[in-house]
């Protein structure tokens, strides 16, 4: 009998916890999501009225929400590809020598992964200052002009998106060299004794070998950016005119900042299904992909 | 696949003419190629550091070098004394304790993970299938979906503005419980019945068998959960609303809004912030890039 508890007490503390704040919340959000629910609301729960698909109505006609799905969008569809293609990148040409060198290459590449986004939105901010930020002196000594990195609405988008490239590809670079390291030196021998070269040998031998290590990096990468939110937070707060809100600064700023709970309820959904929908359709190409 | 039908044998004997014909040369390319790769590697190495460097450099000037114009490369009068203002005049020995206790609360978190993981390994039990593909649910749902609810919950248990509610959401990750299960699969069963015959308790079992074996994974946990508790900002942002709870990432963020024209009091705080991850960092690579490897994201 005593024995039979055991598993069951091993699991339970981080089982519950998980389900509170793994699982349940989405039901929470789910019922939130058909109320009205604010602050006057959280005090005193008599002062919740039920309102229907108002909040999705609403959202639906909100040119903010439109944009902040826009600006994820862009991001996505830029972002993606930029953090695959460095990483990708970065990885073949640390894999092209096993020295000691390389190895320690490896680690500045690394380093960004693994730093406090705000400590490191403030280095950028810094470095992107109008007034005496370095980027504008380089620019200035080039002769070229100077930018307004964070100030104007389309210039501030690649701004953001540069610092959260910066970080991104350390992590995928390590995930592109184990899937390297993976693969059978049998295999670049025998392309070699067929007159293949360094890059016929790349592009048809190794890159098709790393297609689930490409696939595992597209898809989190891309959940990644649809989930966007510390870099322009701290550097731009969403700014300027908008331009750098993405879907998760949009739900932070009504849900939290403005304790509209209903709605940011209702737009968390929405994001929740695009995220879901992208996941599925990925995995779907992935799997007619394998059939060939 | 596609090169399979490639492989034939006049294509290597083509490959032997050519090569007597042009090996010298095709070397001396080959090293060629791989100095070219080399310098360009290097060049993106200290790209990608410079920000960091930029940071350390900012935080020891003075304030009117530091918006000097052009900009100074390294300082000719160096200061710790943006470092001394962070903990006198500004809060930051506050949101530094914070930030620790933050931490250890999240070693609680580990033990927690490392118990789940044993028991989804190593036991049969009745729902284990079906609450294993929860703790695997939760990885495929977006922060920001749970963050309004979470946050309603956490009020509803009276835990905003408290150190264990900002520690809470994140405590346990599936992510880590999955790990811990994977690794701990490969502690043979046998060695565990054998104790059990013995006589010993399951405590005993798993305190002086289990916990033994599982020191690689355990190592590689605790610095991930580490370097995620430190640098942890969503959470700290929305549940501490009063400065006291505040942690480092969000004393931080306050600062930038403040003090709009003090990099050097801001790459201070952000050195302070960094610092002590780049020095785990340099102690812990193996186990962080082995944690990474293995989890991809988190």
């Amino acid at each position: 009998m005593k024995q039979r508890a055991v598993p069951y007490i091993l699991a339970a503390p981080a089982v519950i916890l998980l389900m509170t704040f793994g699982i349940f919340p989405i039901l929470v959000a789910a019922v939130v999501s058909f109320t009205d629910l604010d602050v006057v609301g959280l005090a005193d729960m008599s002062k919740v009225a039920f309102v229907g698909f108002d909040n999705y109505a609403n959202l639906f006609h909100d040119p903010d929400f439109w944009k902040a799905l826009a600006n994820t969008g862009l991001f996505v569809v830029f972002g993606v590809p930029a953090i695959v293609i460095c990483s990708l990148g970065v990885a073949l040409a640390l894999n092209s020598s096993n020295g000691r060198f390389m190895k320690v290459l490896r680690s500045f590449y690394f380093v960004p992964a693994i730093t406090g986004i705000v400590a490191i939105s403030l280095v950028w901010g810094y470095l992107y200052n109008a007034q005496f930020g370095l980027f504008n002196w380089i620019l200035t000594s080039l002769g070229a002009d100077p930018l307004p990195w964070l100030s104007d609405p389309a210039l501030a988008k690649f701004s953001v998106a540069l610092v959260a490239i910066w970080r991104g590809t350390g992590l995928n670079i390590i995930i592109f060299l184990a899937a390297l390291q993976g693969i059978p030196q049998e295999y670049r021998e025998a392309a070699a004794i067929d007159g293949a070269g360094r890059w016929r040998t790349t592009v048809s031998i190794v890159i098709p070998l790393l297609r689930f290590a490409l696939f595992f990096v597209t898809v989190t990468t891309m959940i990644a950016w649809l989930q966007f939110f510390d870099e322009p937070f701290v550097l731009t707060d969403g700014g300027p005119l908008g331009a750098t809100t993405s879907a998760s600064i949009f739900l932070y700023k009504h849900g939290i900042r403005l304790n509209q709970f209903g709605y940011a309820s209702a737009g968390s959904l929405i994001l929740l299904a695009v995220i879901a929908a992208v996941t599925v359709l990925q995995l779907r190409v992935k799997g007619k992909d394998d059939d060939v | 696949m596609m090169t399979s039908e490639k492989t034939g044998a006049p294509h290597s004997r083509r490959w032997a003419r050519d090569a007597q014909r042009s090996g010298h040369s095709a070397r001396r390319a080959a090293r060629g190629l791989r100095v070219m790769i080399a310098v360009a590697l290097t060049l993106g190495a200290l790209t990608t550091a410079f920000p960091l460097i930029w940071m350390l450099l900012g935080s020891v000037k003075t304030q009117r070098e530091a918006i000097a114009y052009p900009p100074l490369l390294v300082s000719q009068q160096p200061t710790f004394e943006y470092f001394a203002r962070l903990f006198t005049e500004l809060d930051f020995t506050r949101y530094l304790i914070n930030t620790v206790i933050v931490v250890l609360i999240g070693g609680v978190g580990l033990i927690f993970m490392a118990m789940a993981g044993y028991a989804f390994a190593k036991f049969e039990f009745k729902g284990k299938n079906i609450l294993f593909f929860c703790v695997l649910a939760t990885l495929m749902i977006p922060v920001q979906v749970t963050m309004i609810p979470t946050y309603l919950i956490l009020n509803g248990l009276n835990l905003t503005n408290t150190l264990v509610g900002i520690a809470l959401p994140t405590l346990v990750s599936g992510f880590g419980i999955f790990l811990f299960r994977q690794f701990m699969s490969t502690i043979p069963t046998a060695m565990l019945e054998a104790a059990r015959l013995d006589g010993a308790s399951e405590f005993r079992i798993a305190w002086q068998i289990v916990l033994p074996m599982s020191k690689p994974i355990l190592a590689v946990q605790a610095v991930l959960t580490f370097i995620s508790g430190w640098n942890s900002f969503l959470w700290p942002l929305i549940i501490a609303s009063e400065q006291k709870y505040y942690t480092l990432s969000v004393g931080l963020s306050l600062l930038n809004k403040q003090l709009a024209t003090n990099p050097s009091l801001k790459m201070a705080a952000a050195s302070v912030m960094v610092l002590p991850i780049l020095v785990v960092f340099a102690i812990c690579q193996r186990h962080i890039v082995q944690g990474f490897t293995m989890s991809g994201l988190k």
